[in-house]
């Protein structure tokens, strides 16, 4: 007989890894990803597959050149270039969204350290990048994609022209200007109820940020319905502000961090000198995420008190 | 307080023996009867090389007031006293017996008569009963209270929560009468008002045996609790059964509690009402690599070899066996290793069941903070252990883990977190010890 294994308990694990995990987060955004199609045509596509492709790329040669291991297998690489894609207008030229895509992977994930280890979420800290990079590019949206540029549900109520906001059916299915991926509520909700199912997001940080930016859109006096449709709201809420390493592990942090994120969402869009906000908060809550974590640290069952 | 229960995993049920009762081994040509098989002092050898002995012979006395007693196993002759190592790398003097192949009874073995609760506290410490749940504290030491009034409920554990194990199924089936009776002594000696039988829902059969058997018991109440794994976990059941949080530092008996397993409970009934101590463990022998699993009942001190040969060897190479359940059981380095009174499994795993997972970089899922059954922060506690940082370690209570090994199991990137939290712990302590001698 061979030598017999020894290892420390326990001998059986669940069956979960890292790469069911984002596979998981893929097949969530499939419904945006059909919607930006159905929505703003083709064009979309190729910036998801550019995205996609370069993140990838981008991984891999980082990997190979910093002499580490190849983490292409966990597939965080093909989330974080599917999100950024989802996040940008539909006529934005393919080589700035390549450059964002590589700039997500290599400075902002990479650098630190990799999977894990990164404070910025890499498709919020690219898509900022951008929006000062690209200005011009990033902030043109059309709809339909062969249309001339129209403005966003947000600049319609930060100029004054609410009157002009498409109707809640219209904001709900997406039939409006905005990123690629943001404007279809629908397919959004559709990803998030997946993902809750699978467990693999919990409903603490969404209700949190969704719920104050509702609340407070009453309060502002913002129309509360087009506040959290539009604006990548909902695209920030369940698929950015609920990214593992960048937002508190417990529950308790979670509450918090979503408060946070509607908080300074609704101060940007109110009195910030952009319409949306969502990325800046989200941006914004990553930093303060260290802090949340030491306030909210977990209550042992039985822990005696000092 | 109650209709909440403290989180865990659902870990696979795979108990494939929980209809087969357990049958009786044929005495092994040799056993080796380990004299540190329970927490406290180790046993003092009474008999010498070349000395007859009988099944429940007492060989070896209690060696202190924690510590437990140990009988012959087998009829034979004592051929040896040696040092062995144990599964946890200490060595202890062990008595091996080679078998006559009679397995006559000691003759001095009587019914006990039990009429307070000082005898019936020498009964428990002279039957050898310890914690058959796997801890192995002495049970006399465990019953032996200054006061009995500070103790208001009993609780018998047959949560039996490890996958694969059957063990307590087969005992509480096969030995219903033994349950009751001890439940009565405990009523009657340590004037337990509230007996609390705490069972995994996924035993029904057990369930109903004992619901017919304590029909008449006012004092006994029966909570079937969800097969959620660590429910077996002592401070879990007493949660998850009376609302009480047993404090850091604290013992169960604390809270008004004792925690008892129904196999330990059997065991001292049988020894008051027949005489017959602790000689022998039903076993669930399974996992992938055995032939034939089976629920055995086997004599303590044989090595395992024996055992996985009498339920039909091997069906594929075994590459990995355990004393235990897969979560906390303990992988042994050979099959020359004894059975012990604490055992309550053998599990023999292939290649493919035994390989080990890759590890890859923790991604901050939180899912080993969500499902810890005490709300420990494994992720914190891993950090500070890579930093040597003794001081986090204890603000992070890494002491009430109870290494039930939820946060492992559970962990997407399969890392060893709760050998972490053991490692951790052991650093504490060096830390603390360093501090005094300062």
């Amino acid at each position: 007989m061979s030598q017999l294994f020894i290892s420390a308990s326990p001998h059986i694990r669940s069956k979960n890894t890292t790469t069911r995990v984002m596979l998981d987060v893929i097949i969530a955004l499939m419904p945006a990803v059909v919607a930006s199609f159905l929505l703003f045509g083709g064009r979309s596509l190729l910036l998801v597959a550019t995205s996609v492709a370069t993140a990838v790329l981008a991984e891999f040669l980082f990997n190979l050149i910093c002499k580490k291991e190849n983490t292409l297998y966990d597939l965080s690489a093909v989330v974080t270039g599917i999100l950024l894609a989802l996040n940008v207008p539909v006529s934005l030229p393919l080589w700035q969204i390549a450059v964002g895509s590589a700039f997500a992977i290599i400075a902002v994930k990479g650098l630190f350290g990799g999977i894990g280890q990164n404070f910025a979420n890499p498709a919020i800290a690219a898509r900022i990048m951008m929006i000062l990079s690209f200005g011009g590019t990033m902030s043109v949206f059309h709809y339909p994609a062969d249309t001339v540029a129209s403005a966003t549900p947000l600049a319609m109520i930060s100029g004054g022209a609410e009157r002009m906001l498409p109707d809640t059916l219209d904001l709900f299915l997406g039939r409006y200007a905005g990123c690629i991926g943001e404007t279809c509520s629908l397919a959004l909700i559709l990803g998030g109820v997946y993902l809750l199912i699978r467990k693999v997001i919990s409903w603490h940080t969404p209700v949190a940020f969704i719920g104050t930016v509702f609340v407070g859109s009453f309060i502002f006096s913002m129309p509360p319905v087009a506040e959290i449709l539009t604006g990548g709201l909902l695209l920030g809420a369940i698929f950015m502000a609920t990214d593992y390493s960048t937002t508190p592990i417990t529950k308790s942090g979670k509450l918090i961090f979503g408060f946070g994120c509607g908080l300074i969402t609704l101060l940007i869009r109110k009195w910030g000198s952009y319409p949306e906000g969502v990325s800046f908060a989200i941006l914004f809550m990553n930093i303060l995420t260290p802090y949340i974590e030491k306030w909210t640290v977990s209550k042992p069952l039985g822990g005696a008190k000092k | 307080m109650l209709g909440f229960s403290l989180p865990g995993v659902r870990v696979p049920h795979r108990k494939t023996t929980a209809h087969m009762p357990a049958v009786t081994m044929p005495p092994p040509a040799l056993v080796t009867i380990p004299m540190q098989q329970h927490i406290g002092a180790p046993a003092t050898p009474i008999v010498k090389v070349g000395d007859n002995v009988t099944v429940g012979q007492v060989i070896a006395n209690a060696g202190g007031y924690v510590s437990s007693p140990i009988h012959a196993s087998i009829s034979g002759v004592v051929k040896a006293i040696d040092q062995v190592q144990l599964t946890n790398g200490t060595f202890s003097p062990a008595i091996v017996i080679a078998s006559d192949g009679e397995m006559t009874p000691c003759p001095s073995l009587a019914p006990v008569s039990v009429t307070n609760y000082d005898e019936f506290i020498t009964a428990v410490r002279d039957s050898g009963a310890v914690g058959f749940g796997g801890a192995g504290f002495p049970t006399s030491v465990k019953l032996d209270i200054k006061d009995t009034s500070c103790v208001d409920t009993i609780l018998i554990n047959i949560a039996e929560c490890e996958p694969y194990i059957t063990s307590d199924t087969q005992t509480v089936m096969a030995d219903t009468d033994y349950i009751v009776y001890a439940i009565k002594a405990l009523h009657q000696f340590l004037n337990a008002n509230n007996i609390i039988i705490g069972i995994e829902k996924n035993k029904p059969q057990c369930i109903k045996r004992l619901s017919v058997a304590t029909q008449e018991l006012s004092y006994v109440t029966i909570k079937s609790l969800p097969s959620l794994y660590p429910q077996g976990g002592e401070k879990v059941m007493i949660y998850n059964t009376t609302g009480r949080v047993v404090p850091e530092g604290k013992l169960p008996i604390d809270v008004g509690v004792i925690v008892i397993n129904c196999t330990t409970l059997a065991a001292i009934a049988k020894y008051i009402l027949t005489g017959m101590p602790v000689v022998s463990k039903c076993l669930t022998v399974d996992g992938s690599a055995i032939a034939s699993p089976k629920n055995v009942i086997v004599p303590i001190g044989t090595p395992i070899s024996d055992v996985i040969d009498f339920c039909g060897g091997y069906k594929a190479e075994p590459c990995k066996i355990l004393y235990g359940g897969p979560m906390m059981g303990i992988a042994v380095n050979e099959l020359t290793a004894p059975v012990l009174k604490n055992n309550n499994a053998i599990l023999a795993f292939d290649a493919k069941d035994a390989a080990e997972p890759k590890t890859t970089p923790c991604i901050r899922c939180g899912k080993c903070v969500s499902q810890c059954p005490v709300n420990l922060n494994p992720v914190l506690i891993s950090k500070a252990y890579r930093n040597n940082d003794t001081a986090a370690l204890e603000e992070l209570k890494v002491n009430l883990c109870m290494e039930c090994g939820c946060c492992s199991y559970i962990c997407p990137t399969k890392q060893p977190l709760v050998h972490r939290n053991k490692l951790s712990k052991v650093m504490l302590r060096n830390a603390k010890a360093k501090e005094e001698k300062k």
